[in-house]
């Protein structure tokens, strides 16, 4: 079965497609462009314009790269929420008009829960958990009777959000992340930032704050050193109470933030102490991607899934536990 | 001597002695991902809370071991050693009328603590000894100071949850929350809490 999938929730348009052969994802295309604002953040009608604009062109380049023809194609997946409206508007239009016209089913897919699948599919992690670490979202997740349930998240900002912001005053452009990763290799000295782990959830704008306060007397190094050892920790100690919780062994990562390589290594070395298992994709599927929202649309399709034209309403607050996991038991 | 009988996820809890009393000792361990100047901070600052909030408890009403010393140096408490049985391992093997008053204690107990303005944190029925007649209640390392319902809620939720997993009357919890109510006057909000927690599906937790 070959499943097209479009991915447009932000920053990102992408168009995957995806095989599955022998019970196992083949990605025979993936294919992106990313929306960079010459200034400020994303704003959301000039991110959706860039994704009309470009959808066309990279829907063409997947198609050809993945060497079949448009009927070949089994399912149509598209990026059903969370993420900005216009955005999801965009996505959404252009996918109702493709199944339309080329007649193929059409599946909206949850997002996150499509991190969580692809990474699942392309490391062999069996039964993560997953922390799904990205620009707007920032959540600890695993499955528990039939749901993707979210064990902790972020109750501000995402983590990405909040280094964006801190990049911002420090003269960075969006996306911040690699640049501040840069910087923090620099820093040496640790500096006392706000600690918030609130339970079994993170928030992240008072440290954002704190972080912005210290500019005034501190280097931009030692600031992004500090500012990504303390939110990092907290990101590591949330998943770690998670899977003690759920007594899971694996913890996958997702989310376009967790390309950062400190991250990486600290979650690694949480998953040693507690020996357990660590898995990440490339950083080609951890970002935002076409084959993740395909790949899903397959398994939902395959377990039963069919959507109507008009179920396919975009949900700009769409949440991970909302899914039934009728692929899984 | 001392002797490990307990590894959690953040602390290990010894048996040992002090000043020639059999005493418990909850150690806070080393996180290797985290830096060691964050480290000793957070794990610092976890200690102070947890025997603040056994000594809020005691203040409250609520009998806790009794404190004999704080390391913030090695992140240790060390306590007293109650010598008695917890909950969870006998209250399956008692009549009705024992389950009662124990349950009456237990929902006595968390009123005080809420009313107070402690949330455990960790209500579980391993986390409750009797010693001499006396319930104690141990384990303060999840704990905070609040006065919301929400986490009132989580709280009580949490419990209800220990109790349907791990023991066999399913009246036990229902018998803890009446006591609750009557010593509470937010008991009945901190129900309808409750309804909405299990709604969200979180914490959701494996009891052993």
């Amino acid at each position: 079965m070959i499943s097209l999938g479009i991915e447009g929730t932000a920053h990102t348009i992408g168009i995957g497609i995806v095989e599955d052969k022998n019970k196992k994802c083949n990605v025979l295309s993936n294919v992106s462009k990313m929306y960079k604002p010459a200034t400020g953040g994303i704003h959301p009608r000039e991110a959706a314009n860039h994704h009309a604009f470009f959808l066309p062109k990279i829907l063409k380049e997947a198609i050809k790269s993945a060497r079949i023809e448009i009927d070949d194609i089994d399912v149509l997946g598209f990026s059903i929420g969370p993420g900005l409206g216009p955005c999801l508007r965009t996505v959404a239009t252009a996918s109702r008009a493709m199944a339309l016209k080329y007649k193929k089913p059409i599946i909206g897919v949850n997002h996150c829960i499509a991190h969580l699948e692809i990474g699942r599919a392309l490391t062999g992690a069996k039964d993560p958990v997953l922390l799904y670490a990205s620009g707007g979202n920032t959540q600890v997740i695993a499955f528990l009777d039939r749901k993707y349930r979210i064990f902790g998240e972020t109750l501000d900002i995402g983590i990405g959000n909040c280094l964006d912001k801190f990049g911002r005053e420090i003269g960075i452009s969006f996306p911040a992340g690699p640049e501040i990763e840069k910087l923090a290799e620099k820093g040496r000295k640790y500096i006392h930032l706000p600690y918030s782990v609130k339970g079994m959830d993170v928030a992240f704008s008072g440290i954002l704050t704190a972080a912005i306060h210290l500019l005034k007397k501190e280097s931009k190094e030692d600031i992004s050193h500090s500012l990504q050892e303390t939110c990092f920790s907290m990101l590591a100690e949330v998943t770690e109470r998670a899977m003690a919780h759920t007594d899971k062994g694996e913890v996958l990562l997702g989310g376009g933030v967790a390309a950062n390589k400190r991250l990486q290594a600290i979650i690694k070395k949480m998953a040693e102490e507690r020996g357990a298992k660590f898995y990440v994709p490339s950083k080609k599927y951890l970002v935002d991607n076409g084959a993740m929202i395909a790949w899903t649309a397959l398994l939902m399709y395959k377990s039963g899934y069919r959507m109507k034209i008009d179920e396919t309403k975009i949900r700009q607050n769409f949440r991970t536990d909302e899914v039934e996991i009728k692929w899984r038991s | 001597m001392e002797k490990l009988i307990k590894k959690g996820a953040e602390a290990e809890i010894y048996l040992s002695e002090w000043l020639g009393k059999e005493v418990i000792i909850k150690r806070r361990i080393r996180k290797g991902y985290r830096i060691k100047e964050l480290d000793n901070a957070i794990r610092e600052h976890r200690t102070k809370r947890e025997a603040l909030l056994m000594m809020a408890a005691r203040g409250a009403g609520v009998s806790v071991p009794i404190i004999y010393d704080i390391n913030l140096y090695k992140k240790e408490i060390v306590m007293q050693y109650i010598d008695g049985m917890r909950v969870k391992d006998f209250i399956d093997k008692i009549d009705e009328e024992n389950q009662k008053k124990i349950c009456k204690k237990i929902g006595k107990s968390i009123a005080a603590m809420h009313e107070n303005g402690i949330i455990h944190g960790d209500i579980t029925t391993s986390n409750m000894i009797i010693g001499d007649g006396t319930l104690y209640f141990i384990d303060f390392g999840l704990g905070m100071k609040s006065e919301e319902n929400e986490d009132r809620g989580v709280d009580m939720h949490l419990l209800m949850e220990a109790f349907n997993a791990v023991h066999k009357n399913k009246k036990l919890f229902e018998w803890v929350f009446e006591e609750y109510e009557k010593n509470f006057d937010e008991g009945k909000e901190v129900r309808k809490k409750i309804n909405e927690i299990i709604s969200r599906g979180r914490y959701m937790r494996r009891v052993t």
